[in-house]
């Protein structure tokens, strides 16, 4: 049986449609991810799985449970990191686990001693006792994290767990998260990041407005709708689509953003060669590894934003 | 005074140039009141002492019967509360103004550090404020002098007279809720004003005359700030003149020139860290 | 239940850590409105012996006491309940543990009515004090305090949860709270005003429960029997908790 299951998943405000009829499977101890740019509708799927949205139309079993009727017993076998921090700043680290901890019905001696244990997991142990209000963004972050985990959740959902983090808060973030799928503990995320997708996901699905557009293993997507390499040109802004003209039938695929035009290519230097050889000379030019990001390109049409 | 005499040349070089920026500051408060739809809701303020006059002017009034002037005229109660109601609104509003909305921008929003990316000083941004909070309280006194005229508990002599002076009690409770601002630690600390300002409107002549208290609690009174405006504003608009009249200005004056002098600058080293 | 007493647990957490303050007004408030008003002010109605048949202090103590509640009861049920909607987010955090809504806003609810009921304590503690209690009723203040904050502030939490900005509470203090603290008969009898006024008094619930707690500390008969004011704020409350629940379940369910 899978652990979530959702068929036809709809959630509407009003008139507006953010979550247009979605089928995802997420199996025992895997780690999937919802890839998205804003307002592609991930939260909104998020909150349906969490239990504290009730889906418009489709089918939704988490646990096998129904969300709107079992409720209270899918959400306490969940972890759940919100896309905002919501932490209470007047109340100390260690206070905000625990108070956390009673809804779960966690006796106090247990929920201190775990709460004290996760705080050295998330590595803000020295700072059990203090406020939260000083601490910074990332230590807040981990905090949350550590708040999802007090009821040793079998399913963690965590909605953008590293936007607006520094690069070494982030792996720690990864890394830690890492630690919980080792343990067999099953990660529900959504990222703007395809480097935090392709760490950690095993597998994902990308939307867009509402929709699922691609779905499978980070690598599986990179293969089956980019390329092997990709070369970046840039030629000044003014005038990309002549120098498209002039590239046509370089490489598999050609894409024109504002500033630069992408060559999808199996070999990026024979590529290179090949450009040359019309007599072109960009001012710049970049061979690298396909990335998700040019999935994203290719099935959305545009680029990520933060 | 020496400290306004010492301060007003200086402060008359500069006026134009910082006048202009604070004025930037409270333009930012119009437009945000208006942006938000509750400039309705800044009008209905003015109900509020409306309410409390007849409460407690006519309702409590027709308890009291008549009460004694300084000058040994006796009036009746509505008479004798309508100015001290004023006077405490005016600084009820000039605090909560300044003090709170001073200090919800500084902590929270971190909206001055944008503004004082630009070149308007902390002085400025303070005086800014004020002139907003004053604008506000001028409004609603004015409003109210209107009906105290109404209800013939004035002349309109007297209103005239009265409106600088309820100004005067915004602007100088205006400065002192800013400077306090500047030692809030945290909202608890409100806690604390509430009970103080609460204090200053029971006890500065406002329900019943000082002389009716103990002589103790009677020289504490005069002390306060409030028992000034309520002073002042009840001799505008009862009519009283007396040479006292030029102590309780002084006391206003100073206490406006003195706070706004120290909130400036430890609005200064409390931002420009 | 076990999330009721959680919720409440929750904001006990809180609360223990920001009490001081509170603590120290709820004392410090009544000590000076009664001398302020009931002695000083006092002073010179008892002097003319007019209609209200007790001293001037003893009459306004009660009112005063329920007044108490019914502002802190209020302002507990605005500016917090927005808080967990919009700054904090606390009530969405309490959601996504198993906790259903009706719970998040008993819990709530239940600590507000706690809060009153310390003010209401203290401030009959200090009424005693100053001799302002003559019947052995007193106590009963406690649960009409309690009921007036229910009354009041059940409705204000469909309110907050309501309202978009903070900015819409200054309409409950300037519409709801204040008029009723000058007119529903706390510092001069409601009989003493036009007729339309006087209805307006009886709409409120502060004055039911001014009447009650008037009835119990000076020992007096109230104004209706005293059922018929229990009974017209529990409509109060009967009313008010499903629209506060809806508003809730508006603001936690979609
Ligand atoms: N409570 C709500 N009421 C009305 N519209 C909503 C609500 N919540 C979300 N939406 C709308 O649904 C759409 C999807 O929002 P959602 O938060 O799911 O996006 P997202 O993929 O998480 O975006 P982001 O990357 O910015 O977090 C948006 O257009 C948003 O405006
Ligand atoms: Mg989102």
């Amino acid at each position: 049986m899978s652990l979530i299951e959702a068929q036809g998943l709809v959630k509407r405000f009003g008139d507006f449609t953010a979550v247009d009829g979605i089928d995802v499977r997420v199996e025992a101890g895997e780690a999937f991810g919802f890839l998205g740019p804003n307002g592609a509708g991930k939260s909104s799927t998020m909150r349906m799985v969490g239990c504290v949205s009730p889906p418009t139309d489709g089918q939704l079993r988490i646990f096998g449970m129904d969300p709107v009727r079992d409720g209270p017993a899918i959400r306490s076998r969940l972890g759940v990191c919100p896309q905002q921090d919501s932490l209470d700043l007047e109340l100390t680290c260690l206070e905000n686990l625990t108070v956390y901890a009673r809804y779960f019905g966690i006796p106090r001696k247990v929920a201190r001693e775990r709460a004290r244990e996760l705080l050295d997991f998330v590595q803000l142990g020295d700072r059990a006792d203090s406020p939260v209000e000083p601490l910074s963004g990332g230590m807040k972050r981990r905090l949350v994290i550590a708040r999802a985990l007090i009821n040793e959740p079998e399913i963690v959902l965590l909605d953008e767990p590293t936007t607006g983090l520094d690069p070494q808060a982030r792996h720690l973030v990864w890394e830690r998260l890492f630690r919980l799928k080792q343990r067999g503990v099953t990660l529900v995320l959504t990222t703007h990041y395809m480097d935090e997708a392709e760490q950690l996901c095993d597998r994902l699905v990308v939307m867009d407005a509402g929709k699922i557009v691609a779905e499978d293993a980070p690598r599986a997507l990179i293969e089956r709708y980019s390329t092997r390499e990709v070369v970046e040109l840039r030629f000044g802004l003014d005038g990309l689509d002549t120098y498209a003209d002039k590239l046509a039938g370089v490489g598999e695929r050609l894409e024109v953003l504002p500033d630069r035009i992408l060559l999808y290519a199996a070999d990026g230097d024979d590529a290179v060669a090949q450009v040359h050889g019309r007599g072109l000379t960009p001012s710049s030019v970049l061979v690298r590894r396909s990335t998700l990001e040019d999935v994203f390109l290719h099935l959305t049409g545009r680029t990520l934003v933060d | 005074m020496v400290t306004t005499a010492l301060a007003l040349p200086r402060a008359a070089r500069r006026i134009d140039e910082g006048l202009r920026r604070s004025l930037a500051v409270t333009g930012r408060n119009a437009t945000l009141a208006r942006h938000l739809g509750y400039w309705w809701l800044l009008a209905s303020g003015f109900f509020e002492p409306l309410l409390y006059l007849l409460s407690i002017g006519f309702g409590v009034g027709a308890l009291v019967g008549e009460l004694p002037l300084p000058d040994g005229r006796t009036v009746p109660y509505a008479e004798f509360v309508a100015p001290a109601m004023l006077a405490s609104s005016a600084m009820n509003g000039a605090i909560a103004e300044s003090t709170m909305n001073l200090f919800a921008k500084m902590k929270h929003m971190r909206l001055y550090d944008a503004v004082l990316a630009t070149p308007v000083t902390p002085v400025e941004v303070a005086v800014g404020e004020l002139i907003w909070a004053t604008v506000r309280g001028g409004m609603y006194c004015a409003a109210f002098l209107v009906i105290m005229v109404a209800m013939g508990l004035t002349t309109v002599w007297g209103a005239l007279l009265a409106f600088p002076a309820t100004l005067l009690v915004c602007f100088a409770f205006g400065g002192a809720g800013m400077l306090l601002a500047t030692f809030m630690k945290g909202w608890q600390d409100f806690d604390y004003l509430m009970a103080a300002q609460f204090a200053l409107f029971l006890f500065s002549g406002t329900f019943a005359p000082v002389d009716s208290f103990p002589t103790v609690a009677r020289w504490l009174m005069e002390l306060t700030p409030l028992y000034h405006g309520v002073e002042l504003v009840r001799a505008a608009t009862t009519g009283t003149f007396q040479w006292v009249l030029l102590w309780h200005l002084a006391y206003l004056v100073a206490l406006l020139v003195v706070t706004l002098r120290f909130a400036g600058r430890r609005m200064g080293g409390l931002l420009l860290k | 239940m076990g999330g009721t007493v959680a919720v409440l647990g929750h904001h006990l957490t809180i609360y223990r850590r920001v009490w001081r303050g509170s603590v120290f007004t709820s004392f410090l408030v009544p000590v000076l409105f009664l001398l302020g008003m009931g002695i000083s002010v006092g002073g010179y109605v008892d002097e003319r012996q007019g209609p209200l048949g007790v001293p001037y202090l003893d009459f306004i103590a009660p009112g005063l006491l329920m007044s108490t509640a019914l502002q802190v009861a209020v302002s507990e049920a605005m500016w917090p309940v927005f808080d967990g909607f919009a700054w904090s987010r606390r009530y969405e955090v309490m959601r996504t543990a198993p906790v259903r809504t009706r719970d998040i806003l008993l819990g709530h609810v239940a600590f507000v009515q706690l809060r009153a009921l310390i003010a209401v304590a203290g401030f009959l503690l200090v009424m005693t004090l100053f001799g302002a209690v003559h019947s052995a009723l007193a106590p009963l203040a406690l649960p009409v305090g309690v009921l007036v904050g229910c009354a009041t502030s059940i409705p204000i939490f469909g309110y907050s949860a309501h309202v978009k900005s903070e900015n819409m509470f200054a309409v409950v203090m300037r519409f709801g709270v204040i008029p009723m603290t000058l007119f529903a008969g706390v510092f001069f009898e409601v009989g003493a005003m036009p007729p339309a006024a006087r209805a307006l008094a009886y709409v409120s619930p502060l004055w039911h429960g001014v009447e009650l707690a008037r009835g119990a500390t000076l020992g007096v008969d109230t104004a209706w029997s005293w059922p018929l004011h229990v009974g017209y704020l529990l409509l109060w409350i009967a009313v008010g908790w499903p629209l506060a629940l809806r508003q809730f379940t508006r603001r936690l369910d979609t």
